[in-house]
């Protein structure tokens, strides 16, 4: 968590200018305020429980960042962390379940469907790998799962946006990556790089 | 950028604490969440409204907190949604035990952000009803984009319920009331020039000095076409042309006929566009029978304006002649 929070700190303005390209150029700013903010929560949990903190910051999302990403975002950490309520470890099966919960809530809470050019067409092929991976440990499946987010992000460049406020552009949504789809590859670029780390 | 801010971060706080200042017999303003709520909230036994939206927009929706509109307004950063928690709280502050109705613009952002708040008020035993305005015509394709934004529409159906949630009417009734007044209006706005977010600190799209950029955005998104700039009544006729044509208006219809200023136009401008609106539509057979003219959802210090007709039947009339005191609409109070 404080990866991914030093790393959408640094794509602050990086992501924020890919906002502007097709967006109202605010994600960078908003998604660093709602890190800043997660982190000071996930301080305050003793961390025994990885759905607890999850929750925590889920819920600091959905109140600190506004706009589409906050309760986006924010659902997806609260049911990942729903679906891990109690437990203190996660293996892979156990990760990738609480992966899938998540994004069942941001499909519901967003109704979008991959290929709209969203933060999905990232999350959908890393839930993908980390289905695939099986048999791997957790530190190569979530390398390839990040990888298959970074795929996914670089296929939404010469996609039409039809959800948010891209969409308005219509065809001239094509061209430009999607910084939903870049903020959730560098979620899981930074969760690959820590389990790395610890392994 | 030039702007009269003291720094981009503390815009929205230090705008709230004037507003605060300068209007304490009328609102009262919390600011952990930030929203607006109207001195003598809750009122007990009268629906609820409460809506909210990126800020940016003034006076929309802080200025329309009063007797006879909102009881309720929650500010989000400069055109970033507001949050669930701080809806939940204005809606909790609001509440007088007859429900609240939740008003909400039709942008990707809000309609999720008030959907959790929903959620979470009803689980807190509030019995909340939403409806979503999106009455903006230069969105042509609403299968395939997030569909029409709510535009100025909105800021006649705050005033409309909140006559007719000051009448005693039930949740229902002001719903219905409210998605009756978004069937039944229309709007297109234009824009002579950008406007800058304080974060970006620039211009979220560029016009040339001779375009212009017809069916505009309140946050700048595209609109229909970009073009060279033409005479006001050449302007007027395309906005209220695709506004006409897209409910449509009728010869014989009575309309509330609306001119708003994105913010950046001079009032001298926006009555000009008045005076052509109005021959427009007497040339069609279409009586103006109220009107609005002024800046009442703007987008910051974008130059331009939209035009918002909204047809009218007796009851519509009698909501909207209602007393109403607030920052920003005031009458028969």
């Amino acid at each position: 968590m404080e990866r991914f929070a030093a790393e959408v700190a640094e794509n602050r303005s990086y992501l924020t200018r890919l906002d502007g390209a097709i967006g109202d150029g605010d994600h960078g700013t908003n998604m660093d305020r709602g890190m800043k903010k997660a982190l000071e929560r996930l301080q305050a949990t003793d961390g025994d429980d990885i759905g607890a903190s999850l929750k925590a910051v889920g819920m600091a999302l959905v109140s600190s960042v506004g706009g589409a990403a906050g309760p986006l975002y924010g659902t997806f950490f609260m049911q990942m962390g729903q679906a891990a309520a109690g437990r203190s470890e996660l293996d892979l099966a156990g990760f990738t379940d609480a992966f899938d919960a998540g994004i069942q809530g941001v499909i519901k809470r967003g109704k979008a469907e991959p290929g709209d050019k969203t933060m999905l067409d990232a999350l959908k092929p890393a839930l993908e790998a980390l289905r695939d991976a099986d048999g791997d440990d957790v530190a190569a499946a979530l390398e390839r799962a990040a990888q298959a987010a970074f795929d996914g992000m670089e296929a939404t460049v010469p996609m039409v946006a039809r959800k948010g406020r891209a969409s308005y552009l219509g065809e001239r949504s094509a061209g430009h990556q999607d910084p939903g789809a870049t903020s959730s590859h560098l979620l899981l670029k930074s969760a690959a790089e820590a389990v790395g780390a610890t392994t | 950028m030039k702007k009269l801010i003291n720094a981009p971060e503390d815009v929205l706080r230090d705008a709230l604490e004037g507003t605060a200042a300068a209007h304490s017999d009328r609102v009262r303003v919390n600011f952990d969440p930030p929203y607006i709520v109207r001195a003598d909230a809750p009122v007990q036994g009268k629906v609820a409204i409460v809506s909210g939206g990126g800020s940016g927009h003034e006076p929309m929706h802080g200025g329309y907190v009063g007797r006879g509109m909102l009881d309720a307004a929650c500010p989000g950063e400069v055109f970033t949604s507001p949050t669930p928690d701080q809806m939940l709280e204005a809606t909790k502050a609001v509440d007088g035990g007859a429900g609240v109705l939740h008003i909400v613009k039709n942008y990707t952002g809000d309609v999720m952000n008030f959907e959790m708040a929903a959620e979470l008020a009803q689980g807190d035993g509030i019995e909340v009803a939403a409806v979503v305005t999106n009455d903006d015509v230069a969105v042509q394709d609403s299968l395939y984009t997030a569909g029409r934004r709510g535009v100025g529409v909105t800021v006649l159906a705050e005033k409309l319920c909140g006559a007719a949630a000051e009448e005693g009417k039930a949740l229902q009734d002001v719903a219905d009331i409210c998605r009756h007044v978004n069937d039944q209006g229309r709007s297109m706005g234009m824009a002579l020039t950008p406007c800058i977010t304080p974060a970006a600190g620039e211009p979220n799209f560029t016009l040339a000095a001779d375009e212009m950029e017809i069916g505009i955005g309140i946050h700048g998104e595209p609109g229909r076409e970009r073009m060279k700039i033409e005479s006001a009544a050449q302007i007027v006729e395309r906005l209220a042309g695709a506004v006409v044509e897209d409910l449509p208006f009728n010869e014989g219809d009575e309309v509330l006929a609306f001119v708003n200023g994105m913010g950046g136009t001079p009032l001298i401008e926006l009555y000009i566009v008045f005076n052509e609106l109005s021959k427009y539509l007497e040339g069609r057979g279409i009586t103006i029978s109220r009107n609005l003219v002024g800046n009442y959802i703007t987008s910051l210090e974008m130059a331009g304006c939209s035009i918002t007709l909204l047809r009218l039947d007796d009851e519509l009339k009698r909501l909207w002649d209602a007393p109403v005191d607030t920052i920003a609409l005031r009458w028969g109070a």
